[in-house]
């Protein structure tokens, strides 16, 4: 469960969303808006961010890696619906 | 990572040399903490793999547990460094979408073929690395050739992407290149050591979702800012050669041939063919990624899966370059005029500086390095598999117990990594000569890929045939490179390299089968699992093949990845 690569980019994208909303919304500068053409793109991209990581989340919730067993372990079946989740 | 084919802007010393005052980030605390976290995640997944690392092939090739979206994504990460993606953007700013056919053309075919044809021999002869195919196949003179010529690439490869890193965080930051290098260095060991492939693979992951989580925002608000795609398109047409930037075929000015009919079968033909199926189906930093899933059908959906993200990887890649072309005034000069301050390898920097505000600059730097390190691990774990067991088990120290060679391969690691700073100091020093030996080693591919499709498909060929198309393929190719570069004949773009490679793969043919006529083969038992005819069937796929939903078949899902590959450059391009 926990180290399963869907737990892990959860985890690190859910921190990045987390810390980009806040970031966005304590310290939004005009110059920063210059930048960026008008848009509060640190808060887009955040929000972005954590939903992309609840999808992981709930992807590992939803269908949890099977348990192995001690003497032949089977491969984990994790395949996921065709292709890749995030281009 | 090893270059494709040697695009005309690999990212090189040179940026780091210019404009190192222009380039100097503003960057807070906040990104740095986002660097940090990134940092404590890298360590994290090599603590967490090593204990699940009891026995070597836990180690090299994670136990051959992984499903197949995970190797997929792996498979493409481990070619998305940070050379590749500052590079691309750069063809981006200079040639616009023709840059394109380094994806769709130079790398999709290869990979769906590559899942299709090549990966039931090389899963189902249940050998652990690319040269021990080479061995099984040919015996130990195309081996050793192969084996030694992979392990040495690697290394020096590995060294020259960690000289790269140190030189951009000097320039982005402002630390000495020392530090960088030296940091990054025992970043990458000790996941490495402790983790083996599995570490690597899982960081390569994670990489992949870091990569996309800072060039995608930088991709829509560079857009933004030029007016949106309509904007992009306006302002690309308007130039003098706008038509030409702004569809990727013929694509004269990548090719480097002014007739329509040879650009376009130059690239096809040496682009699509011969450099990227040499790349995509011999090299092993690639193909090891396929050896750690768990059945056949994994393996072989291994490259195919990769293949969808890689469809789409360019539009932002390329387009943030080209966006760059036209919002920054150093690289629209250098465009306008030939020469300027910038070079197009900044073109990415210079964008993020310019577009990216504090906290998502943060994961603009995040990616940067996680595709510096992961390019670098990519290189540094095939690296100790071949070192282990194709070259010290096979030819140093035979028959002894399997704890020993993951000890062998642990301590390969710190010796690769060792090697490689030493690389990245002289480097430094020697930014010229490392250019050169980087398109060398992308002249050990082309006459690869023909010995083994030759070898997979025709029993009758020799293991002299082997060692000596190996050998002299790339030697023709050397030559035809060195002609060009004392200029005895032209071609300019990506002209010489199409010519080189196509003429490796036809010396490697034409020598094989010559010499196959003159020698003798190998008696067909030996030959089960690794040549087309002598293999029984079944040996090529799972029992339950037949029982695979449609998204797990294979040969679907490359059918698929086809027609939109096809669909991509028709509407697109």
């Amino acid at each position: 469960m926990l180290f399963d690569i869907r737990t892990i980019v959860g985890s690190l994208l859910g921190c990045y969303g987390l810390i980009l909303v806040v970031t966005a919304l304590v310290h939004d500068t005009a110059a920063d808006r210059v930048r960026t053409g008008g848009w509060n793109i640190n808060l887009w991209a955040g929000i972005g961010m954590l939903v992309a990581a609840a999808a992981f989340l709930l992807w590992v919730v939803l269908r949890p890696v099977r348990q192995l067993t001690e003497a032949e372990p089977e491969p984990a079946d994790t395949e996921p619906p065709a292709g890749p989740s995030e281009p | 990572m090893q270059p494709l084919a040697q695009p005309p802007h690999r990212f090189d010393s040179a940026a780091a040399v210019l404009g190192s005052d222009q380039l100097r980030l503003d960057a807070a605390p906040v990104d740095y903490a986002l660097v940090a976290v990134y940092f404590v995640f890298v360590l994290g997944i090599g603590l967490m793999a090593r204990a699940r690392v009891s026995s070597s092939i836990d180690f090299f090739l994670s136990g051959r547990s992984l499903p197949a979206w995970v190797t997929g994504l792996a498979f493409i990460s481990a070619n998305l460094g940070a050379v590749e993606i500052m590079g691309m953007s750069a063809n981006g700013a200079e040639y616009g979408m023709p840059t394109m056919h380094y994806f769709w053309i130079g790398a999709v075919p290869a990979m769906l073929f590559l899942g299709v044809v090549m990966m039931p021999f090389y899963y189902g002869s249940k050998v652990r690395s690319v040269p021990e195919f080479m061995r099984r196949r040919f015996g130990t003179g195309a081996h050793l050739v192969n084996a030694l010529s992979f392990a040495v690439a690697q290394v020096l490869i590995a060294g020259v992407n960690l000289y790269l890193l140190g030189s951009i965080v000097n320039v982005l930051l402002g630390w000495p290149l020392w530090v960088s290098v030296i940091v990054a260095a025992l970043i990458v060991l000790s996941y490495i050591t402790l983790g083996g492939l599995s570490a690597a693979i899982y960081n390569e992951v994670l990489q992949f979702f870091v990569i996309v989580a800072a060039l995608l925002p930088l991709t829509l608000v560079g857009l933004h800012r030029i007016g949106g795609v309509s904007g992009l398109k306006d302002q690309v047409t308007a130039r003098p050669d706008g038509a030409e930037q702004w569809h990727s075929w013929p694509g004269h000015e990548l090719s480097g041939f002014s007739n329509n009919f040879l650009s376009v079968t130059g690239i096809v033909l040496g682009l699509g063919f011969v450099l990227s199926f040499g790349y995509w189906t011999t090299n092993f930093v690639e193909v090891q990624r396929a050896l750690a899933t768990h059945s056949i059908s994994a393996a072989r959906r291994t490259p195919i899966i990769g293949a969808y993200p890689k469809m789409f990887i360019p539009f932002i890649v390329v387009i943030p370059g080209m966006v760059a072309a036209l919002l920054i005034p150093q690289i629209a000069e250098l465009k306008n005029t030939g020469h300027g301050d910038a070079t197009y390898n900044q073109s990415l920097l210079y964008l993020m500086k310019e577009v990216l505000p504090n906290g998502l600059l943060g994961v603009g730097l995040a990616g940067l390095l996680a595709a510096f390190m992961a390019g670098m691990a990519a290189n540094i774990s095939a690296f100790n598999t071949v070192f282990s067991y194709d070259l010290w088990q096979q030819y140093v120290i035979k028959d002894k117990p399997d704890g020993y060679y993951l000890t062998v391969g642990r301590l390969a690691t710190v010796g690769a990594t060792a090697i490689a700073i030493g690389t990245a100091f002289i480097a430094g020093s020697f930014s010229n000569m490392m250019d050169y030996l980087q398109t060398l080693f992308s002249f050990f591919n082309a006459p690869l890929f023909a010995t083994f499709i030759l070898g997979m498909f025709w029993k009758r060929m020799t293991p002299t045939a082997g060692w000596v198309g190996l050998v002299f393929g790339t030697l023709s190719a050397v030559v035809v490179f060195i002609l060009n570069k004392a200029e005895v004949f032209h071609l300019s773009g990506q002209g010489s390299s199409f010519v080189a490679a196509g003429v490796a793969f036809v010396v490697d043919m034409v020598l094989s089968i010559a010499v196959s006529m003159w020698t003798a083969p190998k008696p067909d038992a030996e030959l089960v699992g690794l040549v087309y005819s002598e293999t029984p069937k079944d040996q090529l796929s799972d029992p339950d093949a037949a029982t695979l939903p449609w998204y797990q078949r294979p040969v679907l899902l490359a059918g698929i990845a086809l027609v939109i590959v096809i669909a991509l450059n028709i509407f697109v391009g």
